[in-house]
């Protein structure tokens, strides 16, 4: 894989990985952005990861763009000698799907739809081949999800479906974004799950929602008072579809400030993944329900 | 002693220079659209160039003072009025306590400042006063500016009535303005007719043009190269495996109206992206009102350096005057 690197006027330079998104796109991406972090290069203010690619924001006043530009490239090959191996953890997240508040705004926006007749999770089901919306709900929570871009807004997830390419879900943005989108939907773009951290617009496909919240700018929440961004990228997450008595126990446990996602640490192998996906999956399952 | 709403306005917010650092967590840098204003209307009443004022978009608040204090009024022509007389843009006015702060109509520009000397208290949040609404973030619990809200005021430095920034050093906004643009990031997805074209027409200012960003429309579609759509990004030919955006990156969905995003920028997401306005036309940006008619300038690295040199320059003069 070799980079593409651009300036993004005087203050970004923006590097493009592949152009398709993989974990190994992913791996290289985040190896390249840890290479610039350890770097310590003075005049760098930011650096973003992203799923396929990066961007570092910088001042040109303490570092010539070409100086910077020239640095970076040298980093890549650092980069790629990075081994690809995470400490990371694995989350468990609730998942109301067919909700009702999403429905209510699905129904709202139909006009902005491919196929205003049904509604997203059955479009989704249909065009990815599934007979009926159970089997998708089943492909969707079936198996382990990878966190490969936290952004968009307020620390929203994009997640990536840990199956083989032929087996992964793909679903169209819808034709217009919507103006509105509820807290917390479990939404669906390209070939990315998301979790919409608060309320507002979006153009991914909505399929459910969690009662766990992810964002919290007072901090007030237990799990969220170290800092108010849940995720970060590398995060494993495994949906857990619940309905909608469980739901409202979990939203009444997360008022009373007693909810505890389930959260196991575990190592992530690029490699190992590659060589026996389902063996990897069964792996972190067992770590995420090991006591 | 605090200073009391008795109307917002349209779109007033307390905004500081804003919070960098966590953008990779899409939380944008946020802060004053037009920065040079807000550091000239705080360098005008004494304060700290970073200090929180308020940014009132089209419209200014009717504010009721309790204490006396100086204030600055930049950005924007947008003049005040105090207790129904009107009063200099861009000078440092004293204020009696009792006195009340109006506003004429906007005469030019888009965005106006209001700084208060000792600058608006309010608590920091992630390093920053600066309201990033849509994550309820900053400001006065997380929102806009409401009618009846009282906001918090710092302790006074100096007394700097009097003090007045010459016209020679504030920005003027001709029409159409010109937006400098250094092409790049996924520019090699339009054709070079379609390129050349976007330099070439006149765009106006989309009535959906916010702190997040600006919408402009009038010029002509972009015609796309014919590609394979990669794995991840969805089958419109505007469409990118979700990626990190700049600032002042111009993204054109469906290749139909162009959106510059601004200071409180969405981090990312899946629309390509044609080039980046420059550092020093950011500002301007957040200076131009729905309907205005702007042009975009094709420039290299070299002329976008020289413009931020000549940007720091005029804010050094100000600095210079009162030094």
């Amino acid at each position: 894989m070799t980079a593409r690197f651009s300036f993004g006027a005087d203050e970004h330079i923006f590097v493009e990985v592949s152009e398709d998104m993989s974990l190994e796109a992913f791996f290289t991406s985040l190896s390249m952005t840890n290479a610039v972090r350890d770097a310590n290069i003075p005049g760098i203010t930011e650096i973003c990861p992203a799923n396929a690619s990066f961007q570092i924001k910088f001042n040109p006043d303490q570092i010539h763009p070409d100086d910077l530009m020239t640095e970076l490239k040298r980093l890549e090959q650092t980069a790629q000698q990075a081994e690809p191996v995470l400490n990371t953890r694995i989350i468990e997240i609730p998942v109301l799907y067919q909700d009702p508040w999403t429905h209510e705004t699905l129904m709202r926006f139909r006009e902005r739809h491919q196929d205003p007749d049904s509604t997203d999770i059955e479009y989704a089901a249909r065009i990815n081949g599934y007979d009926t919306v159970a089997d998708f709900i089943e492909a969707h929570s079936g198996a382990p999800w990878f966190v490969s871009m936290v952004g968009f807004v307020s620390g929203l997830p994009f997640l990536y479906q840990m199956v083989d390419r032929d087996r992964q879900i793909q679903v169209p943005k819808y034709l217009r974004p919507r103006t509105d989108t509820p807290k917390l939907t479990v939404g669906y773009g390209g070939c990315f799950s998301c979790i919409y951290s608060v309320r507002g617009a979006g153009g991914y496909q909505m399929f459910g929602i969690t009662p766990m919240p992810i964002y919290d700018p007072e901090q007030k929440i237990g799990y969220l008072q170290d800092f108010m961004v849940f995720f970060r990228p590398g995060d494993i997450v495994k949906w857990k579809p619940i309905d909608r008595a469980e739901y409202d126990d979990c939203v009444a446990q997360v008022e009373a400030g007693t909810y505890q996602p389930r959260i196991r640490e575990v190592v992530f192998s690029l490699d190992e993944f590659n060589s026996d996906i389902d063996a990897t999956n069964a792996r972190l399952m067992e770590a995420l329900n090991a006591d | 002693m605090p200073i009391n709403v008795k109307s917002a306005g349209f779109a007033t917010s307390i905004q500081d220079l804003g919070r960098p650092g966590y953008y990779h967590l899409g939380i944008p840098i946020g802060g004053a659209m037009d920065r040079f204003a807000l550091r000239c209307a705080n360098i005008l009443v004494g304060n700290d160039e970073g200090a929180a004022g308020l940014e009132c978009a089209f419209m200014g608040p009717e504010l009721e003072f309790e204490t006396d204090c100086v204030i600055a009024v930049t950005g924007a022509e947008l003049p005040p009025k105090l207790d129904g007389e009107v009063q200099p843009t861009w000078t440092a006015l004293p204020v009696k306590a009792g006195q009340v702060l109006t506003f004429d109509y906007l005469r030019a520009g888009a965005r106006a400042y209001i700084a208060i000397s000792g600058g608006i208290d309010v608590p920091e949040a992630l390093g920053s006063r600066s309201t990033y609404a849509i994550g309820a973030l900053g400001g006065i619990e997380g929102r806009p500016v409401q009618n009846g809200d009282a906001l918090p005021i710092g302790k006074p430095a100096t007394a700097t009535a009097g003090r007045t920034i010459p016209d020679s050093l504030r920005r003027s906004i001709e029409a159409p303005a010109e937006l400098r643009v250094v092409p790049g990031l996924y520019w090699h997805r339009i054709t070079d007719t379609s390129g050349d074209r976007f330099f070439d027409e006149t765009w106006k200012v989309a009535p959906e043009a916010d702190r997040m960003g600006y919408r402009f429309a009038g010029g002509s579609p972009l015609d796309f190269v014919e590609r394979e759509a990669p794995f991840g990004a969805g089958s419109d030919p505007s469409n990118i495996t979700d990626a990190c955006y700049p600032y002042g990156s111009i993204q054109v969905p469906s290749g139909a109206e162009p959106i510059i995003l601004h200071r409180d920028a969405v981090s990312g997401g899946g629309y390509f992206m044609l080039g980046t306005v420059i550092s020093a036309d950011m500002d301007l940006i957040g200076q131009l009102p729905p309907n205005a008619e702007a042009r975009f300038v094709r420039v290299n690295m070299q002329t976008a350096l020289a413009a931020r040199q000549q940007r720091a320059d005029r804010l050094n003069a100000v600095r210079a005057l009162f030094a």
